[in-house]
Protein backbone atom coordinates (compact mmCIF):
# COMPACT_ATOMS: atom_id res chain seq x y z
CA UNK A 1 0.00 0.00 0.00
CA UNK A 2 3.02 2.56 0.12
CA UNK A 3 2.53 3.37 -3.11
CA UNK A 4 -1.13 4.62 -3.14
CA UNK A 5 -1.20 8.28 -3.62
CA UNK A 6 -3.67 8.69 -0.72
CA UNK A 7 -5.88 6.73 2.12
CA UNK A 8 -8.81 4.86 0.52
CA UNK A 9 -10.99 6.55 1.91
CA UNK A 10 -15.05 6.96 1.81
CA UNK A 11 -16.70 8.32 -1.27
CA UNK A 12 -15.92 12.18 -1.58
CA UNK A 13 -17.65 14.48 -3.85
CA UNK A 14 -16.36 18.31 -4.71
CA UNK A 15 -12.77 17.34 -3.51
CA UNK A 16 -10.04 19.89 -4.85
CA UNK A 17 -8.49 16.93 -7.09
CA UNK A 18 -12.13 16.19 -8.61
CA UNK A 19 -12.37 20.12 -9.38
CA UNK A 20 -8.84 20.57 -11.34
CA UNK A 21 -8.98 17.30 -12.03
CA UNK A 22 -12.38 18.35 -14.14
CA UNK A 23 -10.14 21.08 -16.17
CA UNK A 24 -7.30 18.74 -16.68
CA UNK A 25 -9.33 16.78 -19.11
CA UNK A 26 -10.27 19.72 -20.88
CA UNK A 27 -6.83 20.98 -21.63
CA UNK A 28 -6.19 21.00 -25.13
CA UNK A 29 -9.24 21.84 -26.04
CA UNK A 30 -11.72 24.92 -27.17
CA UNK A 31 -14.34 26.73 -24.95
CA UNK A 32 -16.95 28.42 -26.91
CA UNK A 33 -19.03 31.22 -25.57
CA UNK A 34 -22.98 30.41 -26.57
CA UNK A 35 -25.92 32.65 -26.26
CA UNK A 36 -28.63 29.95 -27.21
CA UNK A 37 -29.26 25.91 -27.16
CA UNK A 38 -28.49 26.46 -31.14
CA UNK A 39 -25.53 27.78 -30.67
CA UNK A 40 -24.21 25.13 -28.35
CA UNK A 41 -25.44 22.04 -30.73
CA UNK A 42 -22.70 24.31 -33.17
CA UNK A 43 -20.35 24.58 -30.94
CA UNK A 44 -20.49 20.59 -29.59
CA UNK A 45 -20.50 19.36 -33.67
CA UNK A 46 -17.19 22.01 -33.94
CA UNK A 47 -15.37 19.67 -30.96
CA UNK A 48 -16.05 22.46 -28.73
CA UNK A 49 -14.58 20.48 -24.95
CA UNK A 50 -16.94 22.95 -23.64
CA UNK A 51 -19.54 25.60 -23.72
CA UNK A 52 -20.28 28.88 -21.74
CA UNK A 53 -23.74 29.80 -21.33
CA UNK A 54 -23.93 33.38 -21.32
CA UNK A 55 -27.24 35.77 -21.94
CA UNK A 56 -25.02 38.01 -24.49
CA UNK A 57 -21.90 37.95 -25.60
CA UNK A 58 -19.00 39.97 -24.97
CA UNK A 59 -18.88 42.30 -27.60
CA UNK A 60 -22.97 42.50 -27.13
CA UNK A 61 -22.71 43.51 -23.67
CA UNK A 62 -19.88 46.45 -24.87
CA UNK A 63 -22.25 47.25 -27.08
CA UNK A 64 -25.16 47.76 -25.30
CA UNK A 65 -24.11 48.73 -22.06
CA UNK A 66 -25.90 48.46 -18.61
CA UNK A 67 -25.55 46.03 -15.78
CA UNK A 68 -24.58 42.61 -16.77
CA UNK A 69 -25.45 39.93 -14.86
CA UNK A 70 -25.91 36.03 -14.62
CA UNK A 71 -28.26 34.47 -17.61
CA UNK A 72 -31.50 33.22 -17.47
CA UNK A 73 -31.85 29.27 -15.32
CA UNK A 74 -34.37 28.51 -18.64
CA UNK A 75 -31.71 29.44 -20.90
CA UNK A 76 -29.03 27.81 -19.38
CA UNK A 77 -30.88 24.59 -18.67
CA UNK A 78 -31.91 24.49 -22.34
CA UNK A 79 -28.32 24.38 -23.37
CA UNK A 80 -27.84 21.43 -20.89
CA UNK A 81 -30.37 19.96 -22.11
CA UNK A 82 -29.17 20.13 -25.75
CA UNK A 83 -25.49 19.22 -25.30
CA UNK A 84 -23.80 16.44 -23.74
CA UNK A 85 -20.34 18.39 -23.35
CA UNK A 86 -19.69 20.21 -19.92
CA UNK A 87 -21.40 23.45 -19.41
CA UNK A 88 -20.07 26.27 -17.80
CA UNK A 89 -22.04 29.86 -16.77
CA UNK A 90 -20.47 33.11 -15.50
CA UNK A 91 -21.21 34.56 -11.98
CA UNK A 92 -20.39 38.57 -11.29
CA UNK A 93 -17.03 39.04 -9.40
CA UNK A 94 -18.48 38.32 -5.48
CA UNK A 95 -22.15 37.45 -5.97
CA UNK A 96 -22.19 34.25 -4.18
CA UNK A 97 -25.51 33.89 -4.80
CA UNK A 98 -25.57 33.95 -8.61
CA UNK A 99 -22.72 30.60 -7.82
CA UNK A 100 -25.08 29.00 -5.84
CA UNK A 101 -28.01 28.82 -8.47
CA UNK A 102 -25.53 28.18 -11.43
CA UNK A 103 -24.44 25.16 -8.82
CA UNK A 104 -28.17 23.97 -7.86
CA UNK A 105 -28.78 24.33 -11.99
CA UNK A 106 -26.02 22.02 -12.40
CA UNK A 107 -23.24 23.74 -14.35
CA UNK A 108 -20.36 22.24 -14.64
CA UNK A 109 -18.13 25.19 -13.88
CA UNK A 110 -18.53 28.47 -12.74
CA UNK A 111 -16.79 31.09 -14.33
CA UNK A 112 -16.47 34.54 -11.65
CA UNK A 113 -15.95 36.39 -14.36
CA UNK A 114 -15.07 40.33 -15.24
CA UNK A 115 -17.00 40.21 -18.28
CA UNK A 116 -19.81 40.67 -16.05
CA UNK A 117 -20.36 43.95 -13.90
CA UNK A 118 -18.80 42.98 -10.13
CA UNK A 119 -20.71 42.55 -7.54
CA UNK A 120 -18.06 43.28 -4.98
CA UNK A 121 -15.60 45.40 -4.78
CA UNK A 122 -13.68 44.26 -2.34
CA UNK A 123 -14.45 39.98 -2.24
CA UNK A 124 -14.20 37.72 -4.34
CA UNK A 125 -16.54 34.64 -4.04
CA UNK A 126 -15.49 31.86 -1.16
CA UNK A 127 -14.88 29.22 -4.02
CA UNK A 128 -14.46 25.88 -1.66
CA UNK A 129 -17.77 26.97 -0.30
CA UNK A 130 -18.69 25.14 -2.95
CA UNK A 131 -18.47 21.43 -4.47
CA UNK A 132 -19.09 22.92 -8.16
CA UNK A 133 -15.51 24.02 -9.19
CA UNK A 134 -14.33 27.57 -10.32
CA UNK A 135 -12.32 29.08 -13.11
CA UNK A 136 -11.28 33.08 -12.70
CA UNK A 137 -9.55 35.16 -15.04
CA UNK A 138 -5.94 36.60 -13.73
CA UNK A 139 -3.89 38.92 -15.90
CA UNK A 140 -0.43 38.55 -13.54
CA UNK A 141 0.36 35.94 -11.24
CA UNK A 142 -0.62 37.15 -8.20
CA UNK A 143 -3.97 37.66 -9.30
CA UNK A 144 -3.67 34.11 -10.13
CA UNK A 145 -2.66 32.67 -7.38
CA UNK A 146 -5.11 34.73 -4.75
CA UNK A 147 -7.57 33.59 -6.94
CA UNK A 148 -6.51 30.15 -6.80
CA UNK A 149 -5.77 30.46 -2.98
CA UNK A 150 -10.10 31.26 -2.70
CA UNK A 151 -10.24 27.86 -4.23
CA UNK A 152 -10.00 28.38 -7.78
CA UNK A 153 -9.61 24.62 -9.69
CA UNK A 154 -8.66 26.83 -13.33
CA UNK A 155 -7.16 29.81 -14.36
CA UNK A 156 -7.76 31.66 -17.46
CA UNK A 157 -5.40 34.81 -18.48
CA UNK A 158 -7.56 37.61 -19.37
CA UNK A 159 -7.52 39.30 -22.70
CA UNK A 160 -9.92 42.67 -23.77
CA UNK A 161 -12.99 40.23 -24.02
CA UNK A 162 -15.48 40.77 -27.17
CA UNK A 163 -12.75 43.13 -29.14
CA UNK A 164 -11.51 40.56 -31.41
CA UNK A 165 -7.99 42.01 -30.48
CA UNK A 166 -5.67 39.47 -28.92
CA UNK A 167 -3.12 42.18 -27.62
CA UNK A 168 -4.04 41.82 -24.13
CA UNK A 169 -4.50 37.71 -23.84
CA UNK A 170 -0.81 38.22 -25.24
CA UNK A 171 0.10 40.62 -22.61
CA UNK A 172 -1.25 38.97 -20.12
CA UNK A 173 -0.13 35.20 -20.75
CA UNK A 174 3.40 36.45 -21.14
CA UNK A 175 3.58 38.10 -18.45
CA UNK A 176 2.32 35.03 -15.89
CA UNK A 177 4.78 32.92 -17.50
CA UNK A 178 7.53 35.47 -17.28
CA UNK A 179 6.58 35.82 -13.36
CA UNK A 180 6.52 32.00 -13.24
CA UNK A 181 10.35 31.78 -14.65
CA UNK A 182 11.66 34.61 -12.54
CA UNK A 183 9.97 32.75 -9.59
CA UNK A 184 12.04 29.24 -10.62
CA UNK A 185 15.10 31.26 -11.01
CA UNK A 186 15.26 32.76 -7.02
CA UNK A 187 17.25 31.02 -4.45
CA UNK A 188 14.60 29.47 -1.84
CA UNK A 189 15.69 32.32 0.40
CA UNK A 190 14.28 34.95 -1.67
CA UNK A 191 10.81 33.47 -2.07
CA UNK A 192 9.67 34.80 0.68
CA UNK A 193 9.96 38.12 -0.44
CA UNK A 194 8.80 37.69 -3.26
CA UNK A 195 5.58 36.03 -2.07
CA UNK A 196 4.72 39.60 -0.14
CA UNK A 197 5.56 41.19 -3.99
CA UNK A 198 2.96 38.62 -5.35
CA UNK A 199 0.35 39.50 -2.49
CA UNK A 200 0.11 35.88 -2.50
CA UNK A 201 0.53 32.92 0.32
CA UNK A 202 4.40 31.65 0.93
CA UNK A 203 3.43 28.02 0.27
CA UNK A 204 1.53 28.45 -3.46
CA UNK A 205 4.83 30.78 -4.20
CA UNK A 206 7.10 28.02 -3.40
CA UNK A 207 4.74 25.17 -5.36
CA UNK A 208 4.89 27.30 -8.36
CA UNK A 209 8.80 27.83 -8.45
CA UNK A 210 9.85 24.56 -7.71
CA UNK A 211 6.62 23.12 -10.49
CA UNK A 212 7.54 25.37 -12.70
CA UNK A 213 3.88 25.72 -13.26
CA UNK A 214 0.19 27.00 -11.66
CA UNK A 215 -0.97 24.25 -9.59
CA UNK A 216 -4.22 24.70 -11.80
CA UNK A 217 -4.84 24.16 -15.47
CA UNK A 218 -4.63 27.54 -17.03
CA UNK A 219 -6.64 28.63 -20.24
CA UNK A 220 -6.40 31.85 -21.95
CA UNK A 221 -9.37 34.07 -23.07
CA UNK A 222 -10.60 37.48 -24.29
CA UNK A 223 -10.04 38.75 -28.00
CA UNK A 224 -9.39 35.48 -29.62
CA UNK A 225 -10.96 35.33 -33.57
CA UNK A 226 -8.73 33.22 -35.33
CA UNK A 227 -7.26 30.10 -35.36
CA UNK A 228 -3.63 31.78 -35.64
CA UNK A 229 -4.48 33.88 -32.52
CA UNK A 230 -5.56 30.54 -30.60
CA UNK A 231 -2.41 28.90 -31.75
CA UNK A 232 -0.47 31.38 -30.62
CA UNK A 233 -1.78 31.71 -27.27
CA UNK A 234 -1.05 28.00 -27.30
CA UNK A 235 2.43 28.38 -28.26
CA UNK A 236 2.95 30.93 -25.28
CA UNK A 237 1.76 28.67 -22.87
CA UNK A 238 -2.23 28.25 -23.13
CA UNK A 239 -3.22 24.55 -22.14
CA UNK A 240 -6.18 25.44 -23.92
CA UNK A 241 -8.65 28.22 -24.85
CA UNK A 242 -11.85 30.31 -24.43
CA UNK A 243 -13.26 31.62 -27.41
CA UNK A 244 -16.40 34.60 -26.60
CA UNK A 245 -17.36 36.71 -29.69
CA UNK A 246 -14.85 35.52 -31.67
CA UNK A 247 -17.10 32.79 -33.73
CA UNK A 248 -20.89 33.86 -33.11
CA UNK A 249 -19.80 37.24 -34.38
CA UNK A 250 -18.07 36.19 -37.58
CA UNK A 251 -19.31 35.36 -40.97
CA UNK A 252 -19.47 31.16 -40.79
CA UNK A 253 -19.41 30.09 -37.03
CA UNK A 254 -19.70 26.46 -37.61
CA UNK A 255 -16.46 26.73 -39.83
CA UNK A 256 -14.44 28.88 -37.72
CA UNK A 257 -15.18 27.25 -34.79
CA UNK A 258 -14.01 23.86 -36.43
CA UNK A 259 -11.00 25.40 -37.50
CA UNK A 260 -10.13 26.96 -33.98
CA UNK A 261 -10.57 23.48 -32.71
CA UNK A 262 -7.99 22.20 -35.23
CA UNK A 263 -5.38 25.15 -34.78
CA UNK A 264 -5.67 24.08 -31.19
CA UNK A 265 -4.96 21.08 -31.09
CA UNK A 266 -2.39 21.19 -33.98
CA UNK A 267 -0.70 25.05 -32.82
CA UNK A 268 3.16 23.78 -33.35
CA UNK A 269 2.44 22.43 -37.02
CA UNK A 270 2.56 25.82 -39.91
CA UNK A 271 1.26 23.72 -42.40
CA UNK A 272 -2.18 22.41 -40.57
CA UNK A 273 -2.55 26.06 -39.47
CA UNK A 274 -2.25 27.13 -42.88
CA UNK A 275 -4.69 25.06 -44.04
CA UNK A 276 -7.63 25.83 -41.46
CA UNK A 277 -7.06 29.12 -41.72
CA UNK A 278 -8.82 29.01 -45.38
CA UNK A 279 -11.49 30.48 -46.41
CA UNK A 280 -13.41 30.94 -43.17
CA UNK A 281 -15.24 34.32 -44.27
CA UNK A 282 -15.39 37.33 -42.64
CA UNK A 283 -13.51 37.53 -38.77
CA UNK A 284 -15.23 39.93 -36.27
CA UNK A 285 -15.07 43.41 -36.58
CA UNK A 286 -12.45 43.92 -34.44
CA UNK A 287 -11.72 47.02 -31.40
CA UNK A 288 -8.78 48.24 -30.70
CA UNK A 289 -8.20 47.71 -26.89
CA UNK A 290 -6.05 51.48 -27.41
CA UNK A 291 -9.08 52.96 -28.57
CA UNK A 292 -11.05 51.82 -25.12
CA UNK A 293 -11.55 54.46 -22.53
CA UNK A 294 -10.02 52.87 -19.26
CA UNK A 295 -12.87 52.96 -17.26
CA UNK A 296 -14.43 50.48 -19.88
CA UNK A 297 -11.84 47.93 -20.17
CA UNK A 298 -13.05 44.53 -18.28
CA UNK A 299 -9.78 43.00 -18.02
CA UNK A 300 -9.15 45.69 -15.15
CA UNK A 301 -11.88 44.34 -13.24
CA UNK A 302 -10.66 41.87 -10.18
CA UNK A 303 -7.65 42.59 -8.34
CA UNK B 1 11.99 -4.98 -25.82
CA UNK B 2 13.93 -2.99 -22.66
CA UNK B 3 11.98 -0.38 -22.60
CA UNK B 4 9.18 -0.10 -24.16
CA UNK B 5 8.27 3.14 -26.35
CA UNK B 6 4.57 4.11 -25.34
CA UNK B 7 2.44 6.80 -27.06
CA UNK B 8 -0.28 8.87 -25.38
CA UNK B 9 -2.70 9.93 -28.35
CA UNK B 10 -1.94 13.77 -28.09
CA UNK B 11 -5.76 15.38 -29.62
CA UNK B 12 -6.79 16.51 -26.56
CA UNK B 13 -6.83 15.85 -22.56
CA UNK B 14 -4.83 14.88 -19.78
CA UNK B 15 -1.94 13.91 -22.19
CA UNK B 16 1.04 15.01 -19.87
CA UNK B 17 -0.21 13.31 -16.86
CA UNK B 18 -0.33 10.04 -18.70
CA UNK B 19 3.22 10.66 -20.07
CA UNK B 20 5.04 11.78 -16.62
CA UNK B 21 2.76 8.29 -15.16
CA UNK B 22 4.61 6.00 -18.29
CA UNK B 23 7.81 7.74 -17.85
CA UNK B 24 7.65 7.40 -14.31
CA UNK B 25 7.22 3.31 -14.77
CA UNK B 26 10.10 3.01 -16.64
CA UNK B 27 8.41 3.40 -20.53
CA UNK B 28 9.54 5.77 -23.24
CA UNK B 29 6.51 7.59 -23.45
CA UNK B 30 5.36 10.58 -26.24
CA UNK B 31 2.59 12.27 -27.56
CA UNK B 32 1.31 10.94 -30.46
CA UNK B 33 -0.72 13.04 -32.92
CA UNK B 34 -0.20 11.38 -36.60
CA UNK B 35 -0.46 8.57 -38.18
CA UNK B 36 4.04 8.34 -38.64
CA UNK B 37 4.21 8.37 -34.86
CA UNK B 38 1.57 5.95 -34.16
CA UNK B 39 4.26 3.42 -36.05
CA UNK B 40 7.03 4.20 -33.94
CA UNK B 41 4.96 3.11 -30.56
CA UNK B 42 4.56 -0.46 -29.11
CA UNK B 43 1.71 0.36 -26.83
CA UNK B 44 -0.91 3.12 -27.06
CA UNK B 45 -2.71 5.04 -24.37
CA UNK B 46 -5.98 7.19 -25.11
CA UNK B 47 -6.10 9.69 -22.24
CA UNK B 48 -8.97 11.39 -20.11
CA UNK B 49 -10.70 14.28 -22.25
CA UNK B 50 -14.03 15.09 -24.01
CA UNK B 51 -14.68 11.99 -25.88
CA UNK B 52 -16.72 13.70 -28.21
CA UNK B 53 -13.55 15.99 -28.99
CA UNK B 54 -11.72 13.32 -29.33
CA UNK B 55 -13.59 11.16 -31.37
CA UNK B 56 -14.35 14.12 -33.78
CA UNK B 57 -10.44 14.84 -34.45
CA UNK B 58 -9.62 11.41 -34.41
CA UNK B 59 -11.59 11.50 -37.66
CA UNK B 60 -9.95 14.75 -39.25
CA UNK B 61 -6.37 13.77 -38.84
CA UNK B 62 -7.11 10.44 -40.12
CA UNK B 63 -5.64 8.73 -36.78
CA UNK B 64 -9.00 6.17 -36.86
CA UNK B 65 -7.61 3.69 -39.44
CA UNK B 66 -4.07 3.46 -38.26
CA UNK B 67 -5.60 2.45 -34.79
CA UNK B 68 -7.92 0.10 -35.53
CA UNK B 69 -5.56 -1.54 -37.65
CA UNK B 70 -2.67 -1.66 -34.90
CA UNK B 71 -5.46 -3.21 -32.16
CA UNK B 72 -6.45 -5.46 -34.93
CA UNK B 73 -2.85 -6.63 -34.99
CA UNK B 74 -2.60 -6.98 -31.24
CA UNK B 75 -1.19 -3.41 -29.94
CA UNK B 76 -2.11 -3.08 -26.55
CA UNK B 77 -4.13 -0.26 -25.52
CA UNK B 78 -5.18 1.30 -22.40
CA UNK B 79 -8.17 4.07 -21.91
CA UNK B 80 -8.88 6.04 -19.22
CA UNK B 81 -12.64 7.84 -18.91
CA UNK B 82 -13.02 9.38 -22.34
CA UNK B 83 -10.23 6.77 -23.50
CA UNK B 84 -12.49 3.74 -22.29
CA UNK B 85 -15.16 5.36 -24.21
CA UNK B 86 -13.45 5.27 -27.07
CA UNK B 87 -12.32 1.91 -26.37
CA UNK B 88 -16.54 0.61 -26.70
CA UNK B 89 -17.66 -1.23 -29.19
CA UNK B 90 -21.39 0.88 -28.10
CA UNK B 91 -21.84 4.09 -26.52
CA UNK B 92 -24.84 5.54 -25.00
CA UNK B 93 -25.79 8.87 -23.72
CA UNK B 94 -23.08 9.91 -26.10
CA UNK B 95 -23.62 11.90 -29.59
CA UNK B 96 -25.25 10.13 -32.66
CA UNK B 97 -22.19 10.36 -34.80
CA UNK B 98 -20.10 9.23 -31.73
CA UNK B 99 -17.79 6.44 -32.85
CA UNK B 100 -14.90 4.78 -30.78
CA UNK B 101 -12.31 2.42 -32.50
CA UNK B 102 -12.73 -1.04 -32.68
CA UNK B 103 -12.42 -2.14 -29.73
CA UNK B 104 -13.97 -3.88 -26.48
CA UNK B 105 -16.80 -5.92 -26.56
CA UNK B 106 -18.59 -3.49 -24.00
CA UNK B 107 -21.88 -1.18 -23.61
CA UNK B 108 -21.03 2.07 -21.87
CA UNK B 109 -22.65 5.05 -20.64
CA UNK B 110 -21.31 8.21 -20.91
CA UNK B 111 -21.69 10.75 -18.15
CA UNK B 112 -23.29 7.90 -16.24
CA UNK B 113 -22.58 9.23 -12.38
CA UNK B 114 -23.74 12.28 -12.83
CA UNK B 115 -22.82 16.01 -13.83
CA UNK B 116 -19.24 17.76 -12.43
CA UNK B 117 -20.99 18.34 -9.23
CA UNK B 118 -21.33 14.27 -8.78
CA UNK B 119 -17.49 13.78 -9.69
CA UNK B 120 -16.42 11.73 -6.94
CA UNK B 121 -13.20 9.92 -5.37
CA UNK B 122 -13.64 6.33 -3.79
CA UNK B 123 -11.32 2.79 -3.22
CA UNK B 124 -12.00 0.32 -6.22
CA UNK B 125 -10.83 -3.23 -5.41
CA UNK B 126 -8.54 -4.02 -9.11
CA UNK B 127 -8.26 -7.59 -10.37
CA UNK B 128 -4.84 -7.90 -11.40
CA UNK B 129 -3.40 -4.98 -9.31
CA UNK B 130 -1.57 -6.12 -6.19
CA UNK B 131 -1.59 -3.66 -3.09
CA UNK B 132 -4.97 -2.65 -1.83
CA UNK B 133 -7.82 -0.73 -3.25
CA UNK B 134 -7.12 1.75 -5.78
CA UNK B 135 -7.98 5.24 -5.08
CA UNK B 136 -9.87 6.22 -8.03
CA UNK B 137 -10.86 9.29 -8.94
CA UNK B 138 -14.10 9.86 -11.11
CA UNK B 139 -15.09 12.86 -13.39
CA UNK B 140 -18.16 13.02 -15.33
CA UNK B 141 -16.93 9.43 -15.07
CA UNK B 142 -18.63 6.70 -17.96
CA UNK B 143 -19.82 2.97 -16.64
CA UNK B 144 -19.52 0.12 -18.44
CA UNK B 145 -23.29 -1.62 -18.49
CA UNK B 146 -22.66 -4.68 -20.78
CA UNK B 147 -19.50 -6.59 -21.38
CA UNK B 148 -19.22 -9.34 -23.91
CA UNK B 149 -18.23 -13.47 -23.34
CA UNK B 150 -14.48 -12.34 -24.17
CA UNK B 151 -13.92 -9.21 -21.46
CA UNK B 152 -12.72 -9.32 -18.26
CA UNK B 153 -14.29 -7.12 -15.17
CA UNK B 154 -11.45 -5.96 -13.14
CA UNK B 155 -13.19 -3.74 -10.87
CA UNK B 156 -16.74 -2.60 -9.49
CA UNK B 157 -17.93 0.63 -7.74
CA UNK B 158 -18.14 -1.30 -3.59
CA UNK B 159 -19.91 1.66 -2.13
CA UNK B 160 -22.35 4.35 -2.18
CA UNK B 161 -25.61 4.70 -4.85
CA UNK B 162 -23.41 3.47 -7.91
CA UNK B 163 -22.22 0.16 -5.66
CA UNK B 164 -21.66 -2.79 -8.38
CA UNK B 165 -21.32 -0.63 -11.73
CA UNK B 166 -18.33 -1.65 -13.93
CA UNK B 167 -15.51 0.86 -13.85
CA UNK B 168 -12.48 -1.35 -14.93
CA UNK B 169 -12.34 -4.13 -17.66
CA UNK B 170 -9.68 -6.10 -20.07
CA UNK B 171 -10.04 -7.96 -23.11
CA UNK B 172 -6.40 -9.26 -24.46
CA UNK B 173 -4.76 -6.22 -24.92
CA UNK B 174 -7.01 -3.82 -24.29
CA UNK B 175 -7.44 -2.27 -20.66
CA UNK B 176 -9.97 -0.05 -19.98
CA UNK B 177 -10.88 2.09 -17.02
CA UNK B 178 -13.70 4.97 -15.87
CA UNK B 179 -11.35 6.37 -13.51
CA UNK B 180 -7.59 8.79 -13.88
CA UNK B 181 -4.81 6.69 -12.44
CA UNK B 182 -2.92 9.30 -13.93
CA UNK B 183 -4.50 12.05 -11.34
CA UNK B 184 -3.07 10.08 -8.30
CA UNK B 185 0.42 9.00 -8.49
CA UNK B 186 -0.66 6.32 -7.69
CA UNK B 187 1.59 4.19 -10.35
CA UNK B 188 0.62 0.23 -10.45
CA UNK B 189 -1.83 0.84 -13.29
CA UNK B 190 0.32 2.39 -14.93
CA UNK B 191 2.86 -0.22 -14.37
CA UNK B 192 0.26 -3.17 -14.95
CA UNK B 193 0.04 -1.59 -18.89
CA UNK B 194 3.67 -1.39 -19.46
CA UNK B 195 4.14 -5.56 -18.18
CA UNK B 196 1.38 -5.81 -20.73
CA UNK B 197 3.08 -4.48 -23.97
CA UNK B 198 5.78 -6.02 -22.51
CA UNK B 199 4.89 -9.71 -22.62
CA UNK B 200 2.59 -8.21 -25.98
CA UNK B 201 5.98 -7.58 -27.93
Amino acid sequence: MSESAAPTTATAVGTARVKRGMAEMLKGGVIMDVVTAEQAKIAEDAGAVAVMALERVPADIRAQGGVSRMSDPDMIDGIIQAVSIPVMAKARIGHFVEAQILQALGVDYVDESEVLTPADYANHIDKWAFTVPFVCGATNLGEALRRITEGAAMIRSKGEAGTGDVSNATTHMRQIRQEIRRLQSLPSDELYVAAKELQAPYELVKEVAEQGKLPVVLFTAGGIATPADAAMMMQLGAEGVFVGSGIFKSGNPAQRAAAIVKATTFHDDPDVLAKVSRGLGEAMVGINVDEIPQPHRLAERGW
Amino acid sequence: MTVPVIGVLALQGDVREHVAALAGVGADARPVRRPGELDAVDGLVVPGGESTTISKLVDIFEMREPIDKRIAAGMPVYGSCAGMIMLAAEVLDGRPDQRGFAGVDMTVRRNAFGRQVDSFEAPVALTGVDGGPFHAVFIRAPWVERVGPDVEVLGRVTEGPATGRIVAVRQGNLLATSFHPELTGDPRLHRHFVELVRTAA
